[in-house]
């Protein structure tokens, strides 16, 4: 077994988060984080991100249009998310809370799919093992142990491969997390923990919710290094990830990266911000965007052009109406499935609801009960 | 005036406040926010941010918290933000809240009122439509109840605050925006006691919470097939009200449970065994429930096949009436 570390200064976050790209596009080397990163791969994060925000959008539109029951925007999340998710290998697995659109179009989880959840179709739609992407987990901060199982299981099968998982700096408080950390301290889970600190859970703001420093402070409780990133800047964020991922992988044990970000839409749906937080700082907030932050930049490196925006849009577009075609008035499924997947040996007890549903269905269908 | 049951809970809220300066009242977006349902509208504002106050999101935080706070003398209600999300106090409901009065041999009193907006109906995500009731019920030194009038919700609020005894108080979420034509304060009957919301003479259904007006409904239905339903409002899940429910039951011969929450070992399972402990003769049929499945509650599009309604509720009435 290891032992505690040697230095906790060793472990503390930099003062600063990590930043590579200033919001007008200029970059600033960073020899700790180099960018492995070709023009064509500079390229597809941006492309990525505006992808997810023109899903995200529609998404907004199908729940104000009654094909939604809710949904979690992750507006001004994209860069932390496809910053990090881009970060894995192919084989890595993820493990993540419901915010993330994101990092599910990294994996290619289908958008319409994923937005079932929120339609109500299934509880889920994509299979975890085809994407290496878990289900969708909204009792906060409980798949950070799944995580750190799922790490724990790989490492004792010698299987190098890493996993990360996202929370919220509210899902910081929860025990889950910290017993995640305990486990992957104590074993060398090769697992990330990536909280997106997006300033708020629902209305409580990052002030009523901790009084530690930072939130990557929290991990050096448990022997794990905390690091911090600007959320905003996808390189910064895509650098920081690659190195807690490979540092991981070469049996270095378990990494925690707050990345600072803000969430530019409502929590959900549902929710109503003008009640807890001013258009002024919304509008402060919108000059850190990711997304024009990394034009600005791919501009500056003579790597955008019309012809790839129009491209880009073009293919934004019809993911988005690909998403809708998806979504409107889909059917939902067959009520009889509620009982299929429950137990893998089901009873006869079990056999007789079903039965009764199955009646009750018919009598609706012969309009008796009409 | 027309008072909403969530208008009501918050008025109980806000009297009990002014009324005891040891009220505390807090959880997740409870503050500002004034609760995802607006339950808690205006406390912060009236009664300042040390008597409501906004927690860290941590349930286990917020029951465990209340348990030292109410040692110390306060009188703490606590939210859980929905049913779904309770889970992680389990330990400090089940272990603690519910326990230590008893470990203390009676020194200790815990007067914590545990707020649960619960139940379906309402086209949530998953793990915001849950009926954890029977966990509670099972646990003994709680005391646990539901609203299903906002009369209740006002009075039976101010009583559980006033309780010092731990009180899971379950709020029927999708009726928040029932109303009813009521001056507060009101005062209805005593929190321990069920009552006939409607006498009939064939069956009796025994309801309380969201399925209380689905049953009322369903009543009114039976009528034009000329069967007279009585419903009675358990109201308190624990302790249950066994001599009204064998009283009725003495009237009419036959009964039928209803709830939203799963049929196994639900408060139904216990509302049948002491019928027949208590009313054995006078039994026509034997006691049937109308309740969920017995599977994790469905995504939103199927939860109208999923809770009971008042063709489920029918159908047992006439398998009771012809049995
Ligand atoms: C255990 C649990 N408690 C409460 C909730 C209700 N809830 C849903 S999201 C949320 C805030 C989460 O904030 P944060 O962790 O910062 O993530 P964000 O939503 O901002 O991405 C709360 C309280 C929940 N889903 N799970």
């Amino acid at each position: 077994m290891s032992t505690a570390a040697s230095d906790p200064n060793d472990l503390l976050p930099p003062d600063e988060p990590v930043h590579l790209l200033d919001p007008d596009g200029t970059y600033h080397a960073d020899p700790d984080h180099p960018l492995d990163l070709d023009d064509g791969q500079l390229r597809e994060l941006y492309r990525m991100m505006v992808v997810t925000r023109k899903v995200d959008r529609e998404a907004i539109n199908l729940q104000r249009q009654g094909q939604l029951g809710v949904y979690a925007s992750c507006m001004g999340q994209e860069a932390a998310q496809i910053g990090s998710a881009y970060a894995l290998a192919a084989d890595d697995w993820i493990f993540p809370s419901y915010r993330e659109l994101g990092a599910a179009l990294v994996r290619e989880v289908d958008a319409a799919g994923f937005l079932h959840l929120y339609r109500g179709t299934w509880l889920s739609d994509h299979d975890p093992y085809a994407h290496n992407f878990g289900l969708m987990s909204i009792p906060i901060g409980t798949q950070a142990l799944h995580a750190a199982g799922f790490a724990m299981g790989a490492a004792f099968d010698d299987n190098p491969i890493v996993t990360m998982t996202y929370f919220g700096d509210g899902g910081t408080s929860e025990g889950d997390p910290h017993e995640a950390m305990t486990f992957a301290g104590v074993f060398k889970a090769p697992v990330i923990f990536f909280v997106q600190n997006n300033q708020y859970a629902i209305s409580v703001p990052l002030e009523r919710q901790t009084a530690a420093p930072s939130l990557a402070h929290k991990a050096i409780g448990y022997g794990i290094p905390g690091f911090r990133v600007d959320g905003n800047d996808v390189l910064a964020t895509y650098a920081v990830t690659r190195r807690a991922v490979e540092r991981a992988r070469q049996g270095h044990g378990p990494a925690f990266i707050e990345a600072m970000t803000y969430r530019m839409e409502a929590h959900t749906t549902s929710d109503d911000p003008t009640r807890y937080r001013t258009q002024e700082e919304l509008d402060e907030a919108a000059k850190t965007d990711p997304i024009a932050r990394m034009r600005n930049y791919l501009t500056a490196r003579d790597l955008y052009d019309q012809d790839l925006e129009d491209g880009i849009e073009e293919q934004a577009k019809a993911t988005a109406t690909a998403v809708r075609a998806g979504i409107y008035d889909a059917e939902h499924g067959d009520p009889l499935e509620l009982f299929e997947h429950v137990y893998d040996d089901p009873t006869g007890h079990f056999d007789h609801q079903r039965e009764q549903l199955q009646a009750e269905l018919a009598g609706a269908v012969d309009g008796e009960d009409l | 005036m027309a008072v909403t049951l969530a208008q009501a809970i918050n008025a109980a809220l806000a009297d009990e406040m002014e009324a005891d300066p040891k009220v505390l009242m807090f959880g997740e977006d409870v503050g500002q926010l004034g609760g995802v349902f607006r339950v808690t509208d205006g406390l912060q504002e009236r009664f300042g941010d040390k008597r409501c106050y906004d927690t860290p999101l941590a349930e286990s935080g917020i029951i465990g918290t209340a348990i030292g706070l109410a040692m110390y003398g306060w009188r703490p209600v606590a939210e859980m933000q929905f049913d779904g999300f309770t889970y992680p106090a389990f330990e400090q409901i089940v272990s603690h809240l519910a326990k230590m009065p008893n470990r203390s041999r009676g020194t200790v009193k815990l007067p914590v009122t545990v707020r649960i907006p619960y139940g379906g109906g309402i086209g949530a995500v998953e793990h915001h439509s849950e009926s954890p009731e029977a966990y509670w019920a099972h646990t003994a030194g709680l005391k646990v109840m539901t609203p299903g009038t906002p009369d209740d919700g006002y009075s039976m609020m101010r009583a559980a605050i006033r309780s010092d005894d731990p009180v899971i108080f379950l709020e029927p979420k999708r009726r928040y925006w029932m109303k009813s034509d009521t001056e507060l304060p009101v005062t209805t009957e005593p929190t321990h006691e069920a009552v006939v919301r409607r006498e009939g003479t064939d069956v009796t259904l025994f309801c309380y919470g969201p399925m209380v007006r689905t049953c009322l409904e369903a009543a009114d239905q039976a009528a034009d097939e000329g069967w007279s339903l009585e419903v009675v409002d358990l109201r308190s899940l624990s302790p249950l009200d066994t001599a009204a429910m064998v009283a009725s039951v003495q009237r009419t011969g036959r009964a039928i449970v209803v709830h939203e929450a799963a049929m196994t070992l639900g408060i139904g399972a216990e509302v049948a065994a002491r019928i027949q402990e208590g009313a054995f003769y006078h039994l026509e049929a034997p006691v049937l429930r109308a309740t969920g499945f017995d599977t994790p509650y469905p995504p939103a599009k199927l939860e109208e096949y999923w809770l009971p309604d008042v063709d489920r509720i029918l159908d047992a009435v006439e398998r009771s009436l012809t049995f």
